[in-house]
């Protein structure tokens, strides 16, 4: 699979990994995300900070300055209700988009027709 | 979008937060290689690889934060202006080739802003309409008639009033001085159909109009600030216009203007209905049309009327009515702005052109000295590159830059255009019309903005394509240091100069052509001689003080008397009117010739009639043929008798001789009179146009034009001497006049050779502007061929060096130079003259004389231009000859 991530995709997996870990740090995000794609995936910094900022800028995502673990200050990203609601429609796009494309792959007849 | 907005401000507290954020990020990251085992050097140093580059995630983030266009268009704005300060000498030649540039088309779009694309000032333009009428077998207009005029008032179904007008000199006298007066005569329904209330007071009733309504005059504002010192109560008083007293009823309006005429007063026509007969085709006549009536409509309305109008009306004494109704005028209706701007458009919109192409050939200089400039600064783009400025906001500075500097031409081209306009306007060359219509309005001002920015997009955008994605490597890695330039660099700067040479030769074609017309129309030979020597003045006695037309013709022949006593003259005459009077060519008509035949509806061709005194010839040298001049006692004793002209004799008696002895007429039922003498041709109309064929009268005879006596009150006098036009000489023909009569007024007083040079006017107007056009056209080439020369030298000048090192003698490099500017210049050369072919045949309207491709002028273009070329090829060239070889090499 391309490193390149498609365009689009990187919004819901934010929002979808911030969902699943609750408040999270850029680089928290970044390693996760990371994990999750089983490496397939490396992201570029130059991508996920402005992907974060846009997502903020939507009202899907809030941030706020916290302390960290080691006892630093770094900014935290969580989810709003908006986002909550954002992930569901975004999943459900994404799911059609998906069986189609499958439809389309494995049926022989659209490849022919 | 509001939290964009306000990221604008808060640009620098986000910055900083990111920068906290991306910190973080690095720290985090390190830690964790530090905790694989890296030392801590090569953790962080891992971490930051990890991370890409910071500038360009920051870069990135900021162009989500913020509103990008505006943003980056203030940031490219701010850079482009410093950059722009650093190199003051490029951008003072940049501003001021495109000041003259901008400012030539702003000027030049003035004019035909002003002349061509403006409405007339009146409400509803283009509901008014010119109407005059064609007659079939000959191509000349004729104004209107009082017959078809009362037609069209009482019968018409299109139009919403239609009147006729006149403008005729008329003498004021009781005031401090006499003084001549331009003076319109309306209908009443001129001043209504144009849609213009006097100030003042009141307009003209339909009483006011009718042939037994008491006398009344409406001042133009200008004439009433001048005698009257704008004094409100003027209304009421009475001036005695032509010894007749008229009552002053209102002031027209500051910004009135009749068409394109100067006029002082305003006069009812009075034109009594129960006189009219058929003919006279004398009057202008303008209408208003219905509203949603054509053009076409109001045509079709008037051919119904003109048969209604021949019946309703008697002939003339002499003439049946089968005359006229066999040969019925027909309609010629034109837009009135048409009527007022005339001709002139031809040559507006050539000299736009040329002025169009001179801009192109300033923008390709400036293409090509930003292309240098750029060049320098390759080393500084690289950089910035490299450190992460995207292609797109490299080029984006590159085209902000040019287009501050289009702004900065187009604001002191502006400048330039107002003084030109200023002079325009004082000048009035080439008779143009409607010189109050020219100014710098909005529109003009908005094309010009628009020209700017166009102007800096396109000089612009050649080295934005080329130096927005720079090569980094090698850019960085030569260190600035190149040898030869690759060819490729070579050809956007060798298309901009040929572009320049082969413009510069068509604007160089255009100017030629001109002055071979130019010289042509000097060389033409006018019938006349020496003008300068020629004073003319028009002198008119009123009815009301001289009733009897042969006193009227004493007193003339009088004031001639003392005019040729005047110290300095040599001979005087006079005549009805002035020769190269714009307003002659009206006058033609019909001239029958005893034993002429003519087949029924053939067209008689038409003759100019002139009225003159003896003496006429011999003041202006036009020789006679054979024959004999006028002599005073023809007049007096009412001899039948007329002169021709040589061409007119040639034309219906085929030899000048054959003419001697042969009678004429100007209508059926005058007597025959015998032509005594034939005389020299004289281009009446103009150098450009054929001498028409002229039938000079006495300016007294009985029984003509079924008069019982004609005279000539109104009169051009023309005083041969080598005095003319000085103040005195002038002092001393006001007091040979007033001798004779101290209530004569002098009016429009100037030289033959005034009146001459004004037949050439529009000619030597497109002559000047071609002639600056391509003389700025050269110039620019010549530089840009020289910049292009010395670039290039320079850029290679440490190749010279080894070349001269290695025992390449001066001669030899020179000749390399020289040699590739002239391939450049024949090529542009080539181009051109193709162009040239091509365009010139917009311009074939303005030629007089000279082929559009004539090829000596083509040859003699082509010959200054290589020259100049040439020039600008060499003093590069021989300057790189000359380095020195060690320094060279040491410095390259």
């Amino acid at each position: 699979m391309s490193k390149q991530v498609l365009q689009g995709t990187l919004d819901l997996m934010v929002l979808r990994t911030l969902e699943a870990m609750g408040p999270q740090h850029g680089f928290g995000l970044a390693k996760r995300i990371l994990q999750v794609s089983e490496g397939m995936l490396d992201l570029n910094q130059g991508t996920l900070y402005p992907a974060l900022l846009r997502l903020q800028q939507r009202g899907w995502i809030k941030s706020r300055w916290a302390v960290s673990d080691n006892n630093r200050k770094a900014k935290y990203y969580e989810l709003t209700p908006r986002g909550r609601r954002q992930i569901a429609c975004e999943a459900a796009t994404w799911a059609r988009t998906v069986s189609l494309m499958d439809r389309f792959l494995r049926n022989p007849a659209a490849s022919e027709g | 979008m509001l939290g964009r907005l306000l990221s604008l401000v808060r640009r620098r507290r986000l910055d900083a937060e990111l920068a906290d954020e991306l910190d973080f990020h690095v720290e985090r990251l390190e830690a964790e290689h530090r905790a694989r085992g890296l030392s801590s050097d090569e953790a962080r140093r891992a971490a930051r690889l990890d991370m890409g580059g910071i500038t360009r995630v920051t870069e990135a983030y900021r162009d989500q934060h913020g509103i990008p266009f505006l943003e980056t268009g203030w940031r490219n704005l701010r850079f482009g202006m410093r950059s722009l300060r650093r190199t003051p000498g490029v951008t003072a030649a940049v501003a001021a080739t495109l000041a003259v540039g901008i400012g030539a088309n702003a000027a030049i779009f003035a004019l035909v802003n002003g002349v061509l694309l403006k409405p007339l000032p009146y409400p509803d333009p283009d509901s008014l309409v010119a109407v005059n009428h064609g007659m079939t077998g000959t191509a000349d207009q004729l104004p209107s008639a009082p017959y078809l005029y009362f037609t069209y008032r009482e019968e018409n179904r299109t139009f919403a009033g239609v009147g006729l007008w006149t403008i005729r000199p008329a003498n004021i006298t009781g005031l401090d001085r006499p003084e001549q007066v331009q003076t319109l005569y309306v209908t009443s329904e001129i001043l209504p159909i144009l849609g213009i209330q006097p100030m003042l007071g009141r307009q003209f009733s339909q009483e006011d109009d009718s042939p037994d309504g008491a006398s009344t005059v409406l001042l133009s504002y200008g004439y009433w600030q001048r005698r009257f010192g704008g004094d409100p109560s003027v209304i009421g008083r009475t001036l005695v216009l032509d010894g007749q007293l008229q009552d002053v009823i209102g002031v027209m309006p500051r910004g009135f203007r009749f068409l394109d005429n100067r006029i002082d007063v305003i006069a009812p026509f009075q034109l009594d209905r129960n006189q009219v007969t058929l003919g006279r085709y004398v009057f202008p006549s303008l209408a208003r049309l219905k509203p949603g009536v054509t053009l076409a409509d109001a045509t079709a309305d008037v051919s119904r009327m003109v048969p209604l109008a021949i019946d309703r009306f008697p002939p003339p004494p002499g003439y049946t009515r089968d005359r006229f109704a066999r040969r019925p005028v027909t309609p010629r209706l034109t837009p009135l702005k048409q009527t007022v701007v005339g001709n002139i458009a031809g040559m507006l919109w050539v000299l736009m052109g040329a002025l169009g192409l001179l801009l192109l050939i300033a923008c390709a200089n400036v293409a090509n000295l930003l292309l240098v400039r750029t060049e320098g600064r390759q080393q500084e783009l690289a950089i910035r590159a490299a450190l992460g400025a995207s292609r797109r906001r490299i080029a984006g500075e590159l085209l902000v830059e040019s287009t501050l500097l289009g702004l900065a031409g187009g604001a002191l081209g502006l400048v330039l255009a107002q003084q030109v306009l200023y002079a325009v306007r004082a000048l009035g060359p080439a008779n143009l019309p409607r010189l109050e219509d020219i100014t710098l309005d909005p529109v003009v001002l908005l094309f010009t903005l628009v020209l700017s920015l166009a102007a800096g997009v396109v000089f612009g955008v050649v080295p934005a394509l080329r130096y927005a994605n720079p090569q980094l490597s090698a850019t960085l890695r030569s260190g600035g240091r190149t040898m030869s330039d690759s060819r490729q660099r070579h050809r956007a700067r060798a298309a901009l100069v040929m572009v320049q040479v082969a413009m510069a030769l068509v604007l160089l074609v255009a100017s030629g052509l001109m002055l071979r017309t130019f010289q042509a129309l000097s060389r033409v030979d006018a019938g006349f001689v020496r003008p300068e020597e020629v004073q003319m003045v028009r002198i008119a006695i009123p009815f009301g003080d001289v009733p009897e037309p042969e006193r009227a013709t004493r007193m003339q022949h009088a004031i001639l008397t003392r005019l040729e006593a005047v110290p300095g003259a040599v001979s005087a005459a006079f005549a009805d009117i002035a020769p190269l009077d714009p307003g002659n060519g009206g006058s033609d008509t019909v001239l029958f010739v005893e034993g002429g035949a003519y087949a029924p509806g053939q067209a008689r061709p038409l003759r100019r009639f002139e009225f003159i005194s003896p003496g006429f010839f011999h003041t202006l040298g036009i020789p006679i043929v054979t024959g004999r001049d006028l002599t005073w006692s023809d007049l007096y004793d009412r001899r039948l008798v007329a002169v021709v002209s040589e061409n007119l004799a040639r034309e219906d008696w085929q030899s000048p001789a054959g003419a001697v002895g042969k009678r004429v007429r100007a209508s059926p039922d005058d007597p025959w009179r015998e032509i005594v003498g034939v005389v020299g041709n004289m281009r009446d109309n103009g150098m450009h146009l054929d001498p028409p064929p002229i039938v000079y009268f006495p300016a007294l005879m009985d029984r003509f034009w079924s008069a019982p006596t004609l005279s000539f009150r109104s009169a051009t006098f023309l005083i041969r001497s080598r005095r003319t036009a000085t103040e005195g000489f002038l002092r001393d023909l006001h007091a040979a006049v007033w001798a004779v009569n101290g209530n004569l007024p002098l009016a429009e007083i100037r030289t033959l050779n005034e009146a001459y040079r004004r037949s050439l006017a529009r000619t030597s107007f497109a002559l000047v502007m071609l002639a600056m056009a391509g003389g700025m056209g050269l110039l620019l080439g010549a530089i840009g061929i020289y910049g292009v020369t010395a670039y290039v030298a320079s850029q290679r000048t440490a190749e010279i060096g080894i070349r001269l090192a290695l025992g390449a003698r001066a001669g030899q490099v020179r000749r390399q130079f020289l040699r590739e500017g002239m391939m450049l210049t024949a090529a542009g050369v080539m181009i051109g003259l193709v162009a040239a072919a091509a365009l010139t045949r917009l311009m074939s309207s303005l030629l007089f004389g000279v082929n559009r491709l004539d090829p000596l002028t083509y040859i003699l273009v082509t010959l200054v231009l290589v020259a100049v070329a040439t020039l600008a090829t060499y003093l590069p060239a021989w300057r790189a000859s000359r380095n020195d070889p060690i320094e060279a090499l040491r410095c390259g």
